[in-house]
């Protein structure tokens, strides 16, 4: 059933509203283990759209396997999303970086602390984000280094290429992620793909990882198979690979590829001098998980990243 | 005077970024005044290039005093600046959250990191700081509190508000937090004004920085007493939000008292033109800040009041 979290009224004949759909085993009237899914509270990935629609297709393909409560809140910036705006439009701030919010600010600040209040109590919540327009990622599981040991037994269930601990030094506290973890409710945060595009492949990975992360907690009745374990980025190293020049970087590669030391990864031209300004190469082995999509580049932009020094991937069929 | 690029940035297809600084008097890194990160900062560009042109009729008089060097920064972000955009870049980064910088970082952090190498170690900092929120407010002096902080100083600018600020996790990738830090005294100067010039509050600005040079014997000029500023905390200020959203008709100005119960604004309709709601003050106090656009959502904070002035 849809229901609104969270309304505000904007200037002009419209109200700005945040929806979920509540799925509920049978006969559970509100009492079971909750598992929320989240998305969108950068308006510009889209990555989640797919994820919600296939989750809730499949529960109500097959309601009869749900043995708890699943919330699904699509569009935690339903405004920037309509405009792909990674910001809240107008006010262009980060919502996730709004967390926890308060009950008598701004009206962004009340949605987030309203969003808090909606999500306490779960069982499990799972923060869907696309990357940026500019870098391509496979599908991962970022977790903080604070609450690794509670959240890479989940992690390990989503199906997912790779869980990266700390994976940015950005300001943690204030996201969704961080205000829910610190409140006790585990928080996963999968990225994957490319802003403001759906990647359906990529999205069934991670909607097989839902599922089977639900039947490991007894909330989803049908076993999964084939879902595969990630590497984890603590067991090799991040390398990051940017821009020491301006131009246009070309690739050499295709994204989600292991490389060895010396490959050629691409290489930044300068288009009116016909001219290649630098090649970039592969410092080490390993496997290229993040690439740039987004060809203009200035000094500094990130190309790509390599997880070097990691071990082959195993299903849990092998393991 | 000597001119200085301290970053130049490289970019295809349009001319170099580079940031320049002007520096006056020679001797110990006394003061630095920066100007706009974001692209609208526009006021607070005039009066960095106001008080290069001050500084330098001042030097030719011999008035920076001996020993003393002060460093302007009059905008950081040109390149956003030129083409009506806030923030950097194709990734559009906010400049103003990225200190203290990496090196080895994106560009925007390099930049951060390029601008606070070259200024950390001035003895005073002053930021000329834009809103993030569109209004206006009375001009005046926003400190973090991380220990370091010095209010008292603050007041030798002579505005008159002081406000002392808890930082919140954002805060920490600021310019004026990193200063702290490391043991500059930084103060952020925030006028009534961000994209569109406003002489008289550019006038006010650029005396108190004057003012508060002279009071640090870095420079020799003859200043008015300015006021006697009054120290706020966040608590000190009441937040006045919307119960609607319309069209935003404002009554009470900034600078001026309002009792408990007073008319401050109307939301109009904007299909019908009759009042949806008249904001009433909720407390006797001055008006701080207030928002200047004509069109206002429910929940936001139409004005801000000081309610509480400590002696
Ligand atoms: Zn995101």
């Amino acid at each position: 059933m849809v229901k609104t979290v969270f309304s505000i009224g904007l200037s002009t004949g419209e109200n700005l509203v945040i929806k979920k759909n509540r799925l509920e085993g049978e006969g559970l009237q509100g009492k079971g283990r909750r598992v929320a899914i989240v998305s969108g509270i950068h308006g510009d990935e889209l990555e989640g759209q797919y994820v919600c629609y296939e989750v809730i297709r499949r529960v109500k393909e097959k309601p009869e396997y749900l043995e708890g409560i699943l919330d699904v809140y699509p569009a935690l910036n339903p405004i920037g999303i309509t405009v792909a705006d990674r910001m809240i439009p107008k006010l262009e701030k980060d919502l996730n970086r709004m967390f926890p919010g308060s009950g008598q600010g701004a009206a962004f600040e009340r949605a987030a602390a309203a969003i808090i209040q909606d999500l306490e109590g779960a069982s499990l919540c799972i923060d869907v984000h696309a990357s940026s327009r500019f870098v391509k990622e496979i599908p991962q599981v970022r977790i903080c280094e604070e609450f690794a040991d509670k959240l890479i037994p989940y992690a390990r269930h989503m199906n997912v290429d790779m869980v990266w601990t700390n994976a940015t030094e950005t300001v943690h506290e204030s996201t969704l992620a961080h205000s829910m973890n610190v409140k006790g409710v585990p928080t996963l945060v999968v990225e994957m793909g490319l802003g403001m595009r759906i990647n359906r492949s990529y999205g069934k990975q991670v909607v097989d990882g839902i599922f089977s992360l639900l039947y490991e907690m007894g909330i989803w009745k049908k076993e999964p198979h084939g879902i595969q374990y990630p590497v984890l980025s603590t067991d090799g190293e991040v390398e990051f690979i940017r821009a020491e020049c301006s131009g246009m970087f070309i690739p050499a590669i295709e994204h989600s590829h292991f490389v060895k030391r010396g490959d050629k990864i691409g290489e930044i031209i300068t288009p009116i001098e016909g001219r290649t300004e630098k090649e970039i190469i592969a410092g080490k082995d390993g496997l290229v998980f993040t690439l740039r999509e987004y060809p203009m580049v200035s000094k500094g932009a990130l190309l790509a990243r390599i997880l070097t020094d990691i071990r082959p991937k195993r299903t849990r069929e092998e393991e | 005077m000597f001119a200085e690029d301290i970053y130049t940035l490289s970019l295809p297809y349009r001319e170099d970024m580079a940031i320049k600084g002007y520096r006056f008097g020679k001797g110990e890194q006394s003061a630095c005044i920066v100007g706009p990160m974001r692209g609208n900062g526009v006021q607070q560009m005039y009066i960095c290039a106001k008080l290069v042109k001050a500084l330098k009729e001042l030097e030719a008089k011999g008035c920076i005093c001996s020993g003393k060097e002060i460093m302007v920064i009059p905008v950081v972000n040109s390149y956003s600046m030129n083409i009506g955009m806030r923030f950097f870049g194709v990734e559009a980064a906010d400049i103003s959250r990225q200190f203290p910088g990496r090196e080895w970082g994106d560009t925007a952090e390099r930049i951060a990191a390029a601008v606070f190498n070259r200024i950390k170690d001035y003895s005073f900092g002053i930021q000329l700081t834009s809103f993030h929120t569109a209004g206006d407010s009375v001009p005046h002096i926003r400190m973090i509190e991380n220990g370091y902080q010095n209010a008292s100083l603050a007041n030798l600018f002579g505005l008159p508000f002081v406000v002392v600020r808890k930082p919140r996790p954002i805060d920490t990738k600021t310019l004026n937090y990193n200063w702290q830090n490391r043991k500059t005294a930084a103060f952020s100067l925030y006028t009534n004004s961000n994209e569109a010039v406003d002489e008289e509050s550019a006038k006010q600005s650029e005396a108190a920085i004057l003012r508060f040079l002279t009071r640090m014997g870095m420079i020799r000029y003859e200043s008015h007493s300015g006021y006697i500023s009054h120290v706020l905390t966040q608590e000190d200020l009441t937040d006045v939000n919307t119960m609607c959203g319309g069209i935003f008709r404002r009554k009470a100005r900034v600078g001026h008292e309002v009792r408990y119960g007073d008319a401050m604004a109307e939301i109009i309709d904007p299909y019908k033109g009759n009042a949806k709601e008249t904001i009433l003050a909720p407390t006797d106090g001055i008006v701080f800040f207030a928002h200047s656009e004509s069109l206002i959502a429910e929940g936001d904070v139409a004005y801000q009041l000081v309610h509480r002035l400590h002696e």
